[in-house]
């Protein structure tokens, strides 16, 4: 009996909360026309490297669509720590492939498994160069190729965390890591949607990592909220 | 004496010595090429190379960046071994006790540096990447003035309150040409004085530049400006958080894709600002040792070309932001940097050491006294 009536309340809880929990979501659009991108020509002077392209290709500093999206952006809520599930939640895979870190912008969560693979039939070497005041270490791993993957996680937040190739000189990734589950990046239509935010006023930041950040702040009741960012380039 | 034996040299030292200062000079630019593909951790272990004894580590897996940092180390470990040979030479073939304590002293440097550059690998430290830098230089220093010193030019500056004009060797009867080997002695005047200052504290600045260098580079940002003459289109640019934020949206790296702030900015602008008194200064110096000195004098030659080095290096200086910072224009602008160094380095060593062989021997010239080259050795025996 004490059984039945324990999951009703928490039944009822976290029905109460589904209710109340609502999503942010918005557009993010980049004004201007951003500089060209540049080919990885020291990736086609590499014999190895070099080989899997027949035409060099390109830095994706701004991912702008037809409309002015902009994707790539980190938008989360600002202030919001202490709240991680990142150890439940499934791993991220950040992969080497074709000389070039795959994706080059990510986010995870503290205590979340972060996967580095290398998929290219070379060696690299996983640098990762956190910002010296986050608290997270430095490290610098071999991963042969056909290598196992290796596994990482981070126990303090930081934004746009660098991942680098020291053998190739031109890879990068940029891993940012937060104390909450509310966090998203907006996709190739510009679009981002961070899920279940509790009723509340918050400040919510979007952070690209060539253009700097914008915030604003909103009130959370119990309907999606939207909340659009707009960013220009000089 | 014989006078011939007071300028007798262990040529085979003096040579090893050369080839010493010489594999230095290659090494320091092995280490400019790994900074400017920045490639210093594409070996993450040290001593070992990927677990491989350095020495045995497979040629096959000298890709990409591992290519620059495993022939530094290479390099090093050969220029250390050489170090040490010249250390232990001059420890039980020169007579000089001096030049012993200058060995061990090259022994201990060359040391300090494998451990230096090892622990900037093994504790991912770029602070430790600019202290290596720097005893580079000093190392590539020490390396020239060994060499210096167990020339037959040292000899003769050791030895010139002690020689005639009729040198002559006692078996083969070859007579050195004097006038050419003269080396003067006419620094005891007061200007000379100014002069030997001028150099010292010019040379001073080019380490200080070097500094400055070294601290760019490792920043690992790639160039903080990427315009010259002007900075951003300025003579000098704007600093502010919003200049700074707008710089970054432009700047497409593809390597050294740190982010550059206004330190950077200002670093660069100082390094330009220094490189421009140090031309003109080695200019004053070039041509206060051809007033002081006459044009003959072996520190005026070498104060002349000095100056060919040091505008070589200005263009260089240029050539490496109008390349977007080359990794081999940038490397020879850290070699031309090393060789301004120890020029400048090695005509004060010469200097100091002609003035201080001077009152035995010489009257001491005055203000207003005949000026104009080296007085003859003879004459002033």
């Amino acid at each position: 009996m004490k059984k039945i009536s324990l999951i009703l309340i928490i039944t009822a809880l976290a029905g109460a909360f589904a209710a109340t929990a609502a999503d942010i979501i918005g557009t993010v659009t980049l004004n201007g026309t951003p500089p060209p991108e540049v080919p990885y020509t020291p990736l086609m002077n590499d014999s190895t490297c070099g080989a899997m392209y027949k035409t060099a290709p390109t830095t994706h500093f701004y991912v702008v669509g037809p409309n002015h999206e902009l994707a790539d952006v980190i938008v989360f809520l600002k202030g919001v720590t202490g709240k991680s599930t990142g150890a439940s939640q499934p791993p991220v895979t950040l992969d080497q492939k074709g000389c070039l870190y795959t994706p080059q912008i990510l986010a995870i969560q503290t205590g979340q498994k972060l996967v580095v693979r290398n998929s290219d039939s070379c060696i690299h070497n996983v640098h990762i160069v956190p910002d010296p005041q986050s608290g997270n270490p430095e490290s610098n791993q071999v991963q042969m190729p056909g290598g196992p993957d290796l596994d990482f996680t981070f126990s303090k937040p930081e934004m746009f965390m660098k991942f680098k190739c020291d053998v190739h000189p031109w890879m990068f990734a940029w891993v940012s890591v937060f104390d909450s589950p509310y966090y998203c990046l907006s996709g190739a239509n510009g679009k981002f949607v961070i899920k279940n935010v509790p009723p509340g006023k918050y400040t919510v930041e979007a952070d690209h990592r060539k253009l700097g950040t914008r915030t604003q702040d909103v009130e959370v009741k119990d309907s999606d909220v939207t909340v659009n960012f707009a960013f220009d380039v000089k | 004496m014989p006078e011939y034996a007071l300028l007798r040299i262990n040529r085979p030292l003096h040579w090893f010595a050369l080839l010493t200062a010489l594999c230095t000079f290659l090494l320091l630019g092995a280490g400019g090429l790994v900074t400017s593909h920045e490639a210093g951790m594409s070996v993450p272990d040290w001593p070992n190379s990927y677990g491989y004894n350095m020495f045995l580590f497979p040629p096959s897996r000298w890709v990409g960046g591992i290519f620059y940092e495993h022939t530094h180390r290479l390099i090093a470990s050969g220029v250390g071994l050489m170090t040490t040979i010249l250390a232990v030479w001059l420890w039980l073939k020169d007579s000089r006790k001096w030049m012993h304590w200058v060995g061990t002293a090259a022994f201990l440097l060359v040391v300090a540096q494998g451990v230096l550059g090892g622990l900037r690998v093994v504790l991912a430290d770029a602070q430790l990447g600019i202290f290596h830098a720097i005893l580079g230089q000093l190392f590539f220093v020490l390396t020239s003035a060994i060499a210096l010193f167990t020339s037959r030019f040292w000899k003769r500056l050791e030895n010139i309150e002690h020689l005639t004009s009729n040198i002559q060797h006692p078996m083969t009867g070859y007579r050195p040409n004097v006038e050419k080997m003269d080396v003067g002695c006419s620094m005891l005047d007061v200007r000379c004085l100014f002069l030997r200052r001028l150099v010292l504290s010019t040379t001073i600045l080019i380490f200080c530049q070097l500094i400055i260098g070294a601290t760019m580079r490792q920043q690992h940002a790639g160039l903080a400006i990427p315009d010259f003459p002007l900075a951003y289109g300025k003579i000098w640019p704007d600093t502010g958080a919003t200049a700074v934020q707008g710089y970054n949206e432009v700047r497409m790296n593809v390597i050294a894709e740190n982010p550059i702030t206004a330190f950077q900015i200002i670093l660069q602008m100082t390094h330009r600002l220094v490189a421009l008194a140090i031309s003109i200064l080695t200019a004053t110096c070039a041509w206060q040792a051809w007033r002081r000195l006459g044009k003959k004098d072996p520190l005026t030659k070498l104060a002349l070309s000095w100056l060919g080095l040091i505008l070589a290096q200005a263009l260089l200086g240029a050539a490496t932001i109008w390349s977007n910072k080359a990794a081999d224009v940038a490397t020879a602008h850290v070699l031309g940097g090393a060789l301004s160094l120890v020029t400048g380095a090695l005509w004060c060593v010469i200097a100091f050491r002609r003035s201080a062989a001077l009152p035995e021997f010489a009257p001491v010239t005055t203000i207003s006294g005949a000026y104009g080259g080296a007085p003859a050795l003879a004459a002033n025996k």
